[in-house]
């Protein structure tokens, strides 16, 4: 394994690229999804990454939060190379320091709201009357305690996308990455879900999100928009 | 961890119920037949080697060649006589004699009649109560006979019981053999030979002036070793002394000495080839039953892609994702076997039970192996786990971001 790369002068960074790029082979040709990406992500920030559909957003995201590896360059998370690290170092930093929110919800169908919630603290090892606690808190957070021992396919779409912001937030994540959180939604309920990771951001946790609908990208601090894979703004 | 584990697979299982419960089958059917037909064959192995108890191991039996078929001895052309009996006597090791005979006569009772078995009892206290012990032979109701009892029986159960005669015969009745009338003093317990279901006992005198039997002629010997190790010893010593006595080359003898060694080794190597023959059936059902949950998996794998690529972008490790389906495989194997396994014993039961009615006596006998019912349950189970772990392997490798896109 390479030796890891240490990134000691950007202090308040929590996240940076650089040079990243991914490439996919599509038959006889070569995609560019991600083309020399540049950024760096500080602590506590709320960032919106909009483009239109194949300008990479998702891409980028997906390396980002560990699910993907690069074709070329680097993601330090919090000074760490996550590129270059085993699958079950991944696996570890998905669980502790991500949480993830998908558009499509990702509920587990088999699972109630709180075994959905406490699911990522049974791969971390937290005993179970810890983990039930703690579900329990965070399900009470997002406004679902009368809600807890209902199945993913018996709650609404905003309470389903409620349950999966408790299951993101269940090992305390420092970033959590949201693919088009209110994709599904209506724009009430959107919205809705919208305060509540602004009410996140301002307890402290770095946010980034990708969204195609502007209203919502205004409220973000700072806004990167991504034409072609590359960063155009 | 591993009880969380359990639990989400369970989920799963419970989820997916109609899939589930064929898989199940599939599983369920392979290990009742294995169950069933295993202990069915250990039960025709009871019930044969059963036969055979009637014997002990210190126990050996010299007969005539035979000329036919018939009672063991009575149609040999030279008759086994006292002569013999003395010779095998002075054998080095042999603490006991008994002189047999075994007979057909006629029965009469209730004015029908047929035809039954007749066996000697030896009068000396001793002797009697040797044959008494092994060849488990107690009373129903009555008693049994003791040296002084001239002119009186025992019956076998199977002969008490028959409906030849109309009626049951009951101790105290005379019934009538070859003309003469005998007392019935016992009838015997039903017993798992049916060779002592089916025999009269009477005393070596009765029997002699029954049939007139010349006073030294002998169907066949009992020989009672010293201990069961020197058994083989003294059959090599008997055939010896016989043979010089006879003036016969070795393997022209015109008498057997029969070790119950040797007779239980033949019937039990047929019994082990019916034994592999249907194992080896069983296991075919087991293979496909094993094939069943590799194809659950399977399907189970590509269908949750999605969820496996959900837990792993929440922290599940590539090891977590691998348990979670094995124990899911494991769990059909594991509640196929347990439930496989019940119904198995059931069915044997009910066989045996049938057989048993049907033939009215001992043909299948009835036991619960619990070697078998722990070995097939975890055999079940390891099937589960092995038909899972390829399937679940690929699950455990796929890429989150392949997994995601479902």
């Amino acid at each position: 394994m390479p030796k890891l790369k240490i990134q000691k002068n950007h202090v308040d960074e929590i996240i940076r690229l650089e040079n990243l790029c991914k490439r996919y082979r599509m038959g006889e040709s070569v995609v560019q999804a991600v083309c020399e990406v540049n950024l760096g992500i500080n602590k506590g920030e709320f960032v919106a990454i909009v483009g239109p559909s194949g300008s990479g957003k998702s891409t980028m995201m997906n390396m980002v939060g560990a699910l993907d590896l690069a074709s070329q360059g680097d993601i330090f998370l919090d000074g760490i190379d996550i590129e270059h690290l085993a699958e079950s170092r991944l696996a570890q930093i998905r669980g502790r320091r991500i949480g993830f929110i998908f558009q499509t919800f990702n509920l587990i169908p088999t699972l109630n709201a709180v075994e959905n919630v406490a699911l990522p603290m049974i791969f971390q090892g937290i005993p179970r009357w810890k983990r039930i606690e703690r579900a329990k808190k965070l399900l009470n957070e997002v406004k679902l305690s009368h809600r807890m021992y209902h199945l993913p396919n018996e709650l609404s779409g905003g309470e389903r996308q409620r349950v999966a912001i408790a299951r993101a937030l269940a090992n305390d994540p420092e970033v959590i990455l949201a693919d088009e959180p209110t994709g599904n939604l209506d724009s009430k309920t959107g919205e809705e879900i919208m305060n509540m990771f602004m009410e996140l951001n301002k307890q402290g946790k770095t946010i980034i999100m990708i969204t195609h609908d502007p209203n919502l990208a205004k409220k973000a601090r700072r806004v990167i928009k991504l034409k072609d894979g590359k960063i155009i703004k | 961890m591993l009880k969380d584990f359990f639990s989400i697979s369970w989920n799963s299982m419970k989820k997916r119920k109609l899939r589930s419960w064929l898989t199940l089958l599939g599983i369920f059917i392979g290990i009742a037949a294995v169950v069933s037909l295993i202990s069915l064959g250990d039960g025709l192995r009871t019930a044969i080697t059963g036969q055979f108890n009637s014997l002990s191991a210190d126990t050996l039996i010299v007969q005539n060649a035979e000329t036919g078929f018939g009672p063991p001895g009575s149609t040999a052309i030279k008759k086994l006589n006292e002569h013999d009996l003395k010779l095998i006597e002075d054998v080095n090791g042999v603490i006991m004699t008994i002189p047999k005979l075994l007979r057909m006569v006629k029965l009469d009772f209730n004015k029908a009649s047929s035809f039954s078995y007749v066996t000697n009892l030896p009068e000396e206290k001793e002797k009697m109560d040797f044959i008494y012990e092994n060849m488990n032979i107690e009373t129903e109701s009555g008693r049994l006979l003791t040296g002084t009892d001239k002119g009186k029986v025992l019956l076998g159960n199977d002969i008490a019981n028959s409906e030849t005669y109309g009626k049951k015969i009951k101790v105290g009745n005379k019934i009538t053999l070859q003309g003469k009338e005998f007392e019935v003093v016992g009838i015997l317990a039903k017993s798992s030979s049916f060779q002592t279901n089916l025999v009269i006992l009477m005393l070596d005198r009765d029997m002699k002036d029954l049939l007139d039997i010349p006073k030294d002629e002998i169907d066949f010997i009992i020989v009672r070793a010293e201990s069961k190790d020197k058994v083989e010893t003294i059959s090599e010593n008997i055939k010896r002394v016989l043979r010089k006595d006879r003036n016969e080359k070795l393997g022209e003898e015109d008498f057997t000495v029969q070790t119950p060694l040797q007779a239980l080794g033949a019937i039990n190597t047929i019994l082990n080839i019916i034994n592999i023959v249907v194992i080896g059936i069983a296991a075919i059902s087991l293979l496909i039953g094993g094939i069943g949950i590799a194809n659950t998996m399977y399907t189970s794998v590509l269908e949750r892609k999605k969820e496996i690529g959900t837990m792993k972008a929440i922290g599940a490790k590539n090891a977590d994702i691998l348990k979670i389906f094995v124990i899911e495989s494991g769990l059909f194997g594991l509640i196929g076997g347990i439930t496989g396994a019940g119904f198995g014993l059931l069915l044997s039961y009910i066989v045996s039970t049938i057989a048993n009615n049907y033939f009215g006596e001992t043909i299948l006998a009835f036991n619960i192996s619990w070697t078998l019912l722990i070995g097939a349950i975890l055999f079940s189970f390891l099937i589960g786990i092995l038909a899972g772990l390829i399937p679940s392997y690929r699950a455990s490798k796929l890429k989150p971001v392949d997994a995601l896109r479902g």
